[in-house]
């Protein structure tokens, strides 16, 4: 059916289709449209969760452990400071080898307080076991919320998947929607560890260091299949529904001798950046990455880049420049743009890729050379 | 009549809503502690009423932190300012959310040690900063924007949980008697140790009443009785002036559910169990008060 919602009410439209058993989530913005649609779902009996509206993040995560691990299908979203909050059982739930979906409104974290768009809030949980995925678009919301029940629960990943999307930009804008009849494209699924009466186990006990080890390199390993499970996952959807995505999303790529690379909404931005050069006669193109966790291989090889990092690590880099340079061997030119909702238009990106300087960083509206 | 001082200490460039009953609170507050004070703020509507940076309405500094680390960042400030030799008060100015969801664990903790400082819950009873979501201090039958066919839980008796960490001084106030709130703070302050101060605040969006009816709305919840105003100083307990009538022969509760957008269509068994709430409040109380309990 072919509707107009926020990015917001997307994951919340998805999250009905899903059905999950429990959901147990804290309002913060951006993210609260997707509280108060669920509970309205919830109220008005068109889905039966149950619905746990929690006194803090922490316990809405710790809930959804709970009921995690009796098998029950969870959801829960958050933002920045509420992620952030968090984040213990954030590792809790990795560690614990439970499918929870969790959308994150992506937002800045304070001090000072404020509520726009910036993706450090879910960096900042990147190595905790979760699968992370960033979005661009309301459908794309809608549709990768879908696919990451199907990719949490898969017997090769049993892991959580975080849906990321920008804070306002994506979360608060309207665009079309062509929701879908889901049939069995997330089927029924079995926590191999999910408690049973009738054979007790103790979970989370004290660990020595070789068990702690191994029950690591056993996270590893499914966040190593995890790729192959995603592929799969994205081209049944796309031979269902009709729309295809990938790991990373190109744009007028094959032939481009410059790439922007970005993520959520700049990503896009950067496509209307890369058809203003192609006018100007440059060769450009982009990458929008999308799966973060498990980082996508690359081959950049022999194409000059622009990454635009909308988070940074202090004292370090731009968290996508980096993790490209390390993994795919790169020397990209490197923006930090964006934070905290700075306003980041398709000329601005388009004025990256001109100015470029191959291997520096640069801070936009800050440096004074953008 | 207690003779209030003139000087301003929230100026009049705030970004609350009209009718805002935080900012009135606030003003009063403010007028009670003077200058030699820093108000310690919770995520919140008062984290947004101050403005925004570089800007700011307020004339006394205010340390905004994280959501549910107010009462812990204020035990530091004023072990700090102890130490320094300093008198300053520290003030905790949180939400409703913040003290009894969120913020409950630090609050506990800092009346335990009998951190010297005063913590004032303004209680708009809902999530006000993110646009009226339900907290456990929203009454039964109230809708918000979580609980959109009425709440199902009674508000949470926050005040009977600080009273069992024995406090100095602890007691409610409301928006609609700033008299009364003026004294108040100025006994809390007069005090040593842990200090609590629960003050009503009729939200006009957020209850969904036109914003020149804030105070007739406290003076609605205080004679109704469903908003008791009283003290409990080294644990004993007075009910205050207008209360004091109000028990004797309260207002008609309907009257003041009928004037809030938010109890609209609520059912008899939640009016019931306001009621009930509300008397049996009011029967511990007066026993206290009485030295019977
Ligand atoms: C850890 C965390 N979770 C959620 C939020 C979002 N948030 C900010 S203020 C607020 C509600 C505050 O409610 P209350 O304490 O009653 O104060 P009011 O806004 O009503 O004045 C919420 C949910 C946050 N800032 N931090
Ligand atoms: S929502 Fe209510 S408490 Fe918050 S600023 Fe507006 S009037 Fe004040
Ligand atoms: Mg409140």
């Amino acid at each position: 059916m072919l509707t107009v919602a926020t990015g917001n009410k997307a994951v919340a439209a998805a999250v009905k289709a899903v059905r999950p058993d429990v959901i147990a989530a804290y309002p913060i913005t951006p993210q609260t449209e997707i509280v108060e649609q669920i509970a309205e779902y919830v109220t008005a009996g068109e889905m039966d969760s149950r619905y746990i509206p929690v006194e803090s993040e922490h316990s809405a995560m710790a809930a959804c452990v709970g009921a995690s691990i009796t098998g029950a299908r969870t959801f829960t979203a958050t933002s920045s400071h509420g992620l952030a909050y968090m984040h213990e059982m954030v590792n809790w739930a990795a560690g614990a080898r439970l499918p929870i979906v969790m959308a994150n409104v992506n937002r800045a974290m304070g001090p000072g307080w404020n509520v726009w768009a910036e993706h450090t809030d879910a960096f900042q949980e990147r190595d905790t076991g979760w699968l992370q995925v960033y979005v661009s678009t309301v459908q794309e919301a809608y549709d990768t919320t879908l696919m990451a029940f199907r990719i949490a629960e898969h017997q090769d990943v049993i892991l959580p998947v975080m849906v990321n999307l920008d804070g306002f930009l994506l979360s608060h804008s309207m665009q079309s929607l062509e929701t879908v009849t889901l049939g069995d494209f997330v089927p029924p699924f079995h926590l191999p560890h999910a408690i049973d009466i009738a054979n007790p186990a103790g979970y989370g006990t004290l660990t020595g260091p070789d068990q702690h080890f191994k029950f690591r390199w056993e996270i590893e390993q499914s966040m190593r299949k995890s790729v192959a499970v995603i592929r799969e996952t994205e081209q049944d959807f796309a031979g269902r529904f009709g729309r295809n995505y990938g790991v990373a999303e190109e744009y007028r790529y094959e032939d481009a001798d410059v790439v922007v690379i970005a993520m959520g909404t700049l990503g896009k931005e950067a496509e209307v950046a890369v058809d203003i050069l192609r006018d100007e006669g440059v060769r450009a193109g982009s990458l929008r990455v999308r799966w973060f966790r498990p980082f996508p291989d690359l081959d950049l090889s022999g194409r000059e880049l622009v990454v635009i990092d909308r988070d940074y690590s202090f004292g370090f880099g731009g968290v996508l420049a980096h993790s490209l340079v390390a993994k795919s061997r790169v020397e990209p030119y490197s923006v930090i743009a964006g934070l905290g909702g700075q306003e980041v238009t398709y000329d601005d990106i388009a004025g990256f890729v001109r100015d470029r300087k191959p291997g520096q960083e640069s801070w936009f509206g800050v440096n004074g050379n953008v | 009549m207690t003779e209030i001082p003139k000087e301003e200490y929230i100026l009049k460039c705030t970004s609350a809503c009209a009718g805002c009953p935080s900012s009135l609170i606030l003003r009063y507050v403010l007028k009670a502690a003077g200058p030699d004070t820093v108000l310690v703020v919770p995520a919140c509507c008062t984290s947004v009423i101050q403005g925004i940076y570089p800007n700011t309405a307020m004339n006394v500094p205010v340390y905004n932190v994280a959501f549910a680390a107010a009462a812990a960042c204020a035990s530091g400030m004023s072990e700090a300012f102890s130490k320094a030799g300093k008198k300053t008060n520290v003030i905790v100015y949180a939400g409703d959310g913040g003290t009894v969801d969120i913020g409950i664990q630090a609050l506990s903790g800092a009346f335990e040690r009998e951190t010297d400082f005063l913590y004032i819950c303004y209680d708009n009873e809902a999530y006000g900063n993110t646009g009226m979501q339900r907290s456990g201090s929203t009454p039964i039958g109230a809708r918000t924007t979580t609980t959109p066919g009425g709440k199902i839980h009674a508000k949470k008796d926050i005040d009977a949980i600080v009273a069992a960490h024995h406090p100095t001084y602890l007691a409610t106030a409301c928006a609609a008697y700033p008299q009364d709130l003026f004294k108040k703070v100025q006994k809390a302050l007069s005090l040593p140790g842990s200090k609590f101060l629960h003050v009503l605040a009729p939200c006009p969006p957020g209850w969904r009443f036109s914003s020149e009816k804030t105070v007739a709305m406290g003076k609605l919840a205080v004679r109704s009785g469903i908003w008791i105003l009283f003290e409990r100083e080294y644990g004993k307990v007075t009910i205050n002036g207008p209360s004091k009538a109000a028990l004797v022969k309260p207002a008609p509760l309907e009257e003041y559910l009928a004037g809030q957008g938010r109890f609209k269509g609520i059912d008899q068994n939640a009016i019931d169990a306001l009621k009930s709430q509300a008397a049996a409040r009011a029967l511990h109380l007066q026993r206290e008060a009485e030295g019977i309990c």
